[in-house]
Formats: structure tokens, sequence, C-alpha cells
């Protein structure tokens, strides 16, 4: 009984892992482009998440509506006036200047919050829990969160195959210059795309902010285990990272259950063994 | 009648001063107070970085974030070595060299798996993999770290004077042996397939160069070296803990800055990087915080605006180059005279 609390949890956590993995992948699969700041990003929605939960005295589930639109405009922003020069054939400038900003979101929060821990204080639903059987409670808030990371996933994988805009992406995926000769302006789907990616991640950062203490320092563990469920549940599947993610999560689980020291490390022996005997991960739909 | 040429007149001019330089450097124990040859030690160490990383990304475009990883490993042998089976701290910086190049074939093996920038964070996990098995061994302090002790430390030389020149010493001969490793190597047949794959790396592929081959050798010769140097930067600082060894602020974000501004894929990059860094460092240290966000803002003005670094706006201007690197076709009237 106690192994099947243990799976359930990583089960639970893996829908957040899901959720720092859906951007990175969503924007990795619209235009190549991996976002090495995108930890850091989830930790700066956190912090606004904080500010207006302190400004307005809204709980943080409530702050989500004004966080999101925020970071998705930030992601619009970015993408339009940064990102969107760096993009070509050299891979290099993409990823030293999304490694820059990272230096610089870390720095600036630091700068401006200083080290200390944070958390976002969710009220009575954070001791809110139910009874599965004799011995194995869940809690509201890791169900909400899981919930939430399904229907992320659910969506974007609508958005993607049903809408106008999931159009433009798939088109700008297969083939960025015919895309364009159709008339789509790759700039503002670019934009579009990071606008997305930073409108998940301020809901992944929110729901990172009331399950644990935060710093501006812990955003680079957070994209690795986005980047980790993304290769586990293989390049540009949407319910294939949700998989990573759970699969990231229940190892971790386990890990911590045989040694706290070993949370962490289960999962990156997970991911390189995977890596090792699957490397295209187990759902792969783009090549790399 | 054609051949070809390496050296220019700047070139020679180049290995001049660099001669020059070794000379003065060599001399600085006795020229220079402690302070002074504590930065010079540490700037010798982050000319070596900068610059194999400068081997790594710029020239075999294997952009890694996760060097930090025979860094700490470096670190970590020194203090198992020499703590726990009691060999001389030089002998044990030797000793790291072969045992991190052996530690990256497999690494090499998994991460080569993915491409790019996955690549990147591969190696990044990697280096994560490493610090979190540093903070397993007990013996070593566990997550809090260890130092030194003071037998081992004492047991290098007579007195303190005398130690730290030899860690200078040491730090400069390592440097100079990198520096003059990666020259040769791409001095070599190898080289111009590097320098080949640096330009168009399907074009290299298709005129027959090995490129998982040639990389695979880069990632392991430069794990060899960084393991090497990572000991050497430990010594220095005589204590470890798997946060400082396994940094990626120190080992990575900064050594892609120095090389970034400096010049990627060009051998004086580095260099140049180095000086402009420790200058910016010395002046602005104090702002804590905001350097580092500064310093990440350069990085990404020079990436757009100058993505050779300033090396490469000098380089490309003017022709110069500070070792003979680069090869010149020299056609039958131009023979002799260069």
């Amino acid at each position: 009984m106690q192994w099947f609390n243990v799976v359930l949890q990583g089960v639970l956590i893996g829908g957040l892992y899901a959720m720092f993995a859906a951007g990175l992948s969503l924007i990795f699969g619209v235009m190549r482009l991996v976002n090495i700041a995108h930890g850091d990003l989830i930790v700066l929605a956190a912090y606004i998440s904080l500010i207006v939960t302190q400004a307005m005295g809204v709980d943080p589930l409530t702050s989500l509506l004004l966080v999101v639109p925020v970071m998705a405009l930030i992601g619009y922003a970015l993408q339009r006036g940064l990102l969107n020069r760096t993009l070509g054939e050299d891979l290099l400038p993409p990823l030293l200047v999304t490694f820059g900003l990272s230096i610089i979101i870390q720095n600036g929060l630091l700068e401006l919050f200083t080290a200390d821990s944070r958390r976002l204080q969710a009220g009575t639903i954070e001791i809110l829990t139910f009874q599965v059987t004799q011995s194995v409670w869940v809690g509201a808030l890791p169900l909400i969160q899981f919930g939430v990371a399904v229907a992320a996933v659910a969506g974007l994988q609508a958005l993607f195959y049903k809408t106008a805009l999931g159009r433009a992406f798939r088109a700008t995926s297969d083939d960025q210059s015919v895309a364009q000769l159709m008339g789509l302006d790759t700039r503002h789907v670019f934009a579009m795309a990071m606008a997305l990616s930073l409108a998940i991640v301020a809901i992944a950062g929110v729901f990172l902010a009331i399950r644990t203490n935060f710093d501006p320092a812990i955003g680079s563990a957070r994209l690795i285990f986005g980047f980790e469920a993304v290769i586990i549940g293989g390049l540009g599947s949407m319910w294939g990272t949700l998989a990573g993610g759970i699969i990231l999560g229940i190892s971790q689980a386990i890990g911590a259950q045989i040694d706290p020291g070993w949370q962490l490390l289960a999962g990156h022996i997970v991911f390189l063994a995977i890596l090792a005997v699957r490397p295209q991960g187990l759902f792969p739909k783009v090549s790399g | 009648m054609s051949r070809v040429e390496r050296a220019t007149r700047s070139s020679r001019i180049g290995v001049a001063l660099v001669t020059a330089a070794l000379v003065v450097l060599a001399l600085a124990p006795f020229w220079g107070d402690r302070q002074t040859l504590r930065l010079l030690a540490e700037m010798l160490t982050f000319v070596a970085l900068a610059s194999l990383w400068n081997l790594l990304a710029g020239y075999a475009g294997l952009v890694s974030v996760g060097q930090q990883a025979f860094v700490g490993l470096g670190g970590y042998l020194l203090f198992a070595l020499a703590i726990l089976l009691e060999v001389h701290p030089i002998a044990a910086i030797l000793i790291a060299g072969p045992i991190g190049a052996l530690v990256a074939v497999p690494v090499a093996l998994l991460i080569f798996r993915l491409r790019g920038a996955y690549f990147a964070i591969g190696t990044w996990v990697v280096a994560e993999v490493f610090r979190l098995l540093a903070s397993q061994i007990s013996v070593l302090g566990g997550g809090s770290g260890t130092s030194l002790p003071a037998a081992v430390v004492v047991a290098m030389a007579p007195n303190r004077q005398m130690r730290e020149f030899e860690i200078y010493w040491l730090a400069l001969a390592l440097t100079a042996i990198v520096l003059g490793a990666i020259v040769a190597l791409l001095r070599s047949r190898h080289g111009l397939a590097l320098t080949a794959i640096r330009d168009n790396e399907q074009a290299a592929q298709s005129n027959g160069i090995d490129v998982w081959r040639i990389k695979f050798i880069v990632y392991v010769l430069t794990a060899f070296a960084t393991s090497m140097i990572g000991a050497l930067i430990f010594l220095q600082k005589l204590r470890i803990s798997p946060d400082t060894a396994f940094s990626v602020n120190d080992w990575t974000a900064f050594v892609i800055f120095i090389t970034v501004i400096g010049g990627i894929g060009r051998i004086e990059g580095p260099i140049i990087g180095t000086i402009i860094f420790f200058m910016l460092r010395q002046t602005l240290a104090d702002l804590g915080s905001l350097y580092l966000l500064m310093m990440g803002a350069v990085a990404i003005a020079v990436m757009l605006w100058a993505p050779k670094g300033l090396w490469g706006i000098f380089a490309e201007r003017l022709g110069w180059q500070a070792m003979p690197l680069r090869r010149h076709l020299m056609l039958e009237e131009t023979v002799g005279k260069p």
C-alpha cells in the first residue's frame, strides 16, 4: 500500500513536470528553439503571482487570471523583439541568447527579491485531502494540479489540430518558407507560439510556488525536469510529454522513498537509461 | 607551382608577442605581489577553460553547458586521490586528465544521441548527476564538502610562498600546454576537418570527413584537459563542495560569456575575452548580481550585433591572426613574397 501511495504521488507531481515540458515542447515543435531560460521564466511567473497576491489580496489560483496574460505578453514581446532575430541555420545564437536571458532573469530576481525563499499561500485548499483507501490520502491541490496539466495538454492538442492558429503552427513547423509563401507572417506565428508557451509556464509557475518554496536560483532544475520529460516522451508529442512527466515524477518518488538523497538522481538516471535504450523517446513525432 | 602557407606577417608578430608574454608571465613571481599572482593564476585557468569550450562549441559545434561536470570531476579526483590515497597533488592533477577522458567516453556515447540545443541540456543533466553523486560521497564531506588537509598542502613545498609560486607556475604551464595542444590540433589534418565542420557540417560530411568521430575525439580530449584544469582550480581553492565544483555559473556561464565576447571560433577570442571579463570584474564586482545581469546583457548584445566577438571584428577588418592557423594558398607568382 505504501508503494501504491508513492507511485500515486509521483503521478500527480508528474503533471507539474508535464506543464514544465509542454511549453518547451511547443516552441521546439514550431520553431526548433530550445529556450534555456524556460526554467527561470517559470520562477518569474511565481514572483509575478507573489506580487499580485500581495498587492490585490487574492489567492494564487485567482492570480492566474492576471499572471497568465502578463506572461503571454512577455512571451510575445520577447519573441518579436529578441528571439526572432536569433533564429536561422546557426544553432548557437538562440542557445546563447536564451542562456544570457536566463542569467539576466535569475540575477534580476535576486536583485529585486533577494535570495530568501518564498511561498504562495493558497489557504484552506492546501490542507484539503481525500481518502482513497484506508491508508492512502490524496491532497486536493495535487489533484487540481494534475487535472489542470491534463487539461493543458488536451487543450494544446486541440489547438494544434482543430484551430487556424494550430494549422499555422503546424505549417511553419513543416516548412517555414512555404508557410511564408502561403501568406503566413512567421514572425507573428513564432511570437504566438512563445506567448502560448509562457501562458503554460505561468500556470506551472504558480502551482510550483504553491507546492514548494522558491527562490531565484531554482529555475535551472525546472528546465532540466521539463527537458527530461520532453525527451522521455518523445519530441513533438504532447501526450508523450505528459507520459514523460509522469514517468519522471514516479522515478523521483520511488528514488526518494529509497533514500531522500536519491530523489533527483533517480529521475536523471531513468532519463539517461531511456536515452540509452530508446533515444527517440517513447512516443516520438518529429525528429530533432 | 603553388603551396599552402599559414604564417602571415601578423601571425609572426603574434607568435613573437605570445612568446614574450609567456616569458613575462613565467617571471611573474619575481615582479608581482601575492594578489597579482592569484589573479593571474585565476585568469590563466579561465583562458584554458574558455579555450577548451571554444574548441568544443566554436569548432566542433558541440555547444555544451555542462563542462562543469569535468571541472568538478577533476576537483573531486584531486581531493579523493590526495585524501584517500595520499597521492601528491601534482600527480593527482596529472591522473585527473586520463580519468576525466575515460569518464567522457560513455558520457559522449550517451549524449551524442541528442542534437544541437538538446545536446546542450543533456550535458547539463550529466553535470547534475555528477553533482548529486558527489554529494553522496560521505568520506569527502557529502553535500557540505571538505577541505584539503593541512598535511597534504604543507607537503607540497617547504613554505607558503614557494607553494604559491608552484601553483602559479603549474597554472601557467597547464594553460600554455592546453593552448599549444589546441593550436597543434587545429594545424593538423584533424584541425582542417574541424574548421570545415565549423563552417559547414554537411559540406564537411559530404567531403568524406567522419564528423561523428572527430566530434567524439574532441569531446574526450576536452574532458581530459578540463578535468586537469578542474583539479588545478581546486588546488588553488583548497576547499571543495558539490555546489562550487559543479557550478554552472562559474564554470559554464562565465566561460561562455568570455568566449562569446572575445570571439567564438577563433583561438584568440578566449584570451581577449578573459582580459575583458576580469577588467570588468575588477571594476564592477561590487555590484554583485547586477554585474552578472550586465554580463548576460553584453553577451546577448555581442551575439546579436557582433556574433564573431571583439577579436572577430578586428581580425576581419585587418586580416590579423595571432597564431599561424589559417591556410593561405600561395600561387606561383606570389610564392616567397607574402
